[in-house]
């Protein structure tokens, strides 16, 4: 232990702006991250499940569709001859 | 690449061909066009302007940043004429044809580069020293200055043309551009205006002109293909 | 191998396989920064010269480690993306850039809050903080850059080479920006560079250091699974995944 008690910890010798902001700025940013990681997965779980609820409500009304499409992004064109 | 000699031969007289044909175009077209070759000078020479008018016609005091101010002003000059670099071709078409050219169009590029680099890095190296003199730059340093200027912009066009290729597509391409080839810029900066200062103080130049050769040299090899992939993106995007 | 890449680029694959993965790299990353934290903060001996501000080396060496690295995996990524149009490996990368800038964000703070107490001044053009400010400015282009496009594939592309040019300029910024600092500025120490450091300094620094790179490995899986919901929501065994599923909690 560097401190003798837990004030003086806290006093961080002198230096407890620069220590703590530095510290605290660097935390509250990876909180953040990590909810903002959480609640953007979540909101895309329960964009996919309302995506699929709207097709099946479409699907049994009118005729049935196929619900997946499936896109391909695949290969870059060629243009050298 | 080819299987028979025949064709090789004939690809290749046609790559010399369509690069020669790229070049005279390209010269042709920005010459017809003075007024957008003479826009980055008349700009490099307004900035210059501007300095002794906001900090101090003291010419001690000028003749201690010159370099710096040289160089980054010619450097935003060249930077300000990179946009219409493949803009008016895009527009009319006539990069879609140079993309469907059964020749690489990472030399054709290179060739669109030589001529940016030719009306526009050259003249601003030629200019700088007249400049120089209007901001009290020691004696002995001019060659220099016009010498890392010259090289320097010729890499400046080469990095600088990924970045006009990347944004040729889009319509508010110009701040964007800026934004991604500025941070690229400034190893060539650090050198050229380190040259100029090393000049100044009487110290050996040779070391930093070589830095910013190999720097070139460097852009050379690698810029044509990153300028390629990029106009396809562009395009075909 | 070649089956191993097709295998790894399937997003559906690595939708399974990263969500395995992922909780081991969160557990990790917290132990370590925890264990760093307390080390660092509390049990660390103050330095000689700079006392307890010292401390402030904890949060500014590991996050400009890994500002340097994101870039470098972006770059990667972003390679790997352009050869064996592996979708993952780009949407990977797009996730990397924001974490990367923030990584390199804070690396300038907890810098210029160091300046204070070591030079008297919140900015200096030390050779470090200069490369960490182009750097800033090299991920600002990048994401700006997959912004503008509307062609999610055109982005993608972009955004790639955009990456591997700025990859293979960083050695050559830091280069001339350490050269230009050493010329300009000879006298001043710089912030980390010192010659020795006792044991019980930089063991604190290098689990902060693995934490960093755990926390790192477990974002990008995080957020790459939610970049594959977002593009791939028209898929249907993302549907049938998030319809039929019971074990998802994250």
């Amino acid at each position: 232990m560097a401190f003798a008690s837990f004030a003086e910890f806290l006093a961080m010798g002198g230096h407890a702006p620069y220590v703590w902001s530095a510290w605290g700025v660097t935390a509250l940013l990876l909180l953040l991250i990590v909810w903002h990681a959480r609640v953007e997965h979540r909101q895309l779980i329960n964009g996919v499940k309302r995506r699929v609820r709207r097709e099946r409500a479409r699907s049994t009304s009118a005729a049935p569709q196929n619900a997946a499409q499936f896109n391909s992004v695949e290969g870059g064109m060629r243009d050298d001859a | 690449m080819a299987t028979s000699v025949g064709p090789l031969l004939e690809h290749n007289g046609g790559l010399m061909i369509a690069v020669r044909a790229t070049l005279v175009r390209d010269l042709t077209l920005l010459l017809r066009r003075r007024g957008e070759v003479l826009n980055p000078l008349v700009f490099f020479a307004l900035v210059i302007t501007l300095f002794p008018i906001a900090i101090s016609p003291d010419p001690e005091l000028l003749a201690t940043i010159a370099p710096g101010l040289l160089w980054v002003a010619a450097l935003l000059a060249a930077l300000l004429s990179l946009d219409s670099l493949f803009r008016s071709d895009y527009d009319d078409g006539s990069l879609e044809q140079l993309l469907l050219a059964p020749q690489p169009l990472a030399a054709l590029s290179l060739a669109k580069v030589a001529v940016h680099w030719l009306l526009t890095g050259l003249p601003l190296a030629l200019m700088a020293p007249l400049l120089g003199i209007m901001l009290a730059l020691p004696a002995g340093s001019y060659a220099v200055l016009a010498v890392s200027l010259a090289l320097g912009t010729a890499s400046l066009s080469l990095i600088g043309a990924i970045g006009a290729a990347l944004t040729v597509g889009l319509a508010r391409g110009g701040v964007l551009l800026s934004l991604l080839v500025l941070p690229l810029y400034i190893p060539v900066l650090i050198f050229g205006a380190g040259a100029v200062q090393a000049a100044i103080l009487g110290d050996g130049v040779s070391a930093h002109l070589a830095i910013l050769g190999a720097l070139l040299a460097a852009a050379l090899m690698l810029a044509p293909w990153a300028i390629a992939a990029s106009l396809r993106i562009s395009i075909n995007g | 191998m070649w089956a191993f890449i097709h295998k790894l680029g399937s997003p559906k694959w690595f939708y399974g396989i990263s969500a395995k993965l992922q909780p081991w790299f969160w557990a990790a990353a917290a132990l370590l920064l925890v264990t760093g934290t307390l080390w660092g903060l509390a049990f660390a001996p103050a330095d000689y010269q700079q006392g307890n501000s010292f401390r402030i080396i904890y949060v500014h060496v590991p996050a400009a480690f890994l500002a340097q690295s994101i870039f470098i995996s972006m770059a990667i990524s972003g390679l790997v993306f352009m050869v064996w149009k592996i979708k993952v490996a780009d949407m990977a990368a797009a996730v990397m850039a924001p974490l990367g800038a923030g990584m390199t964000f804070v690396a300038l703070f907890s810098g210029a809050v160091w300046g204070v107490p070591t030079w008297g001044t919140w900015w200096m053009w030390d050779a470090r903080l200069t490369s960490m400010l182009i750097l800033l400015f090299l991920y600002l282009g990048v994401i700006a850059l997959r912004g503008a496009f509307t062609s999610r594939d055109s982005a993608s592309r972009a955004a790639s080479v955009l990456a591997m040019v700025g990859v293979i300029n960083i050695p050559i910024i830091k280069y001339s920006v350490d050269w230009w600092y050493t010329l300009h500025q000879p006298a001043t120490f710089t912030l980390t560079s010192r010659p020795t450091m006792p044991t019980e300094m930089w063991l604190p620094l290098a689990i902060m250091v693995l934490g960093f790179y755990s926390f790192f490995i477990a974002l990008t899986l995080m957020r790459t699974r939610s970049e594959i919901l977002r593009r791939e929501s028209n898929k249907r065994w993302v549907q049938e995944l998030v319809v039929g599923q019971v074990e998802e909690k994250r």
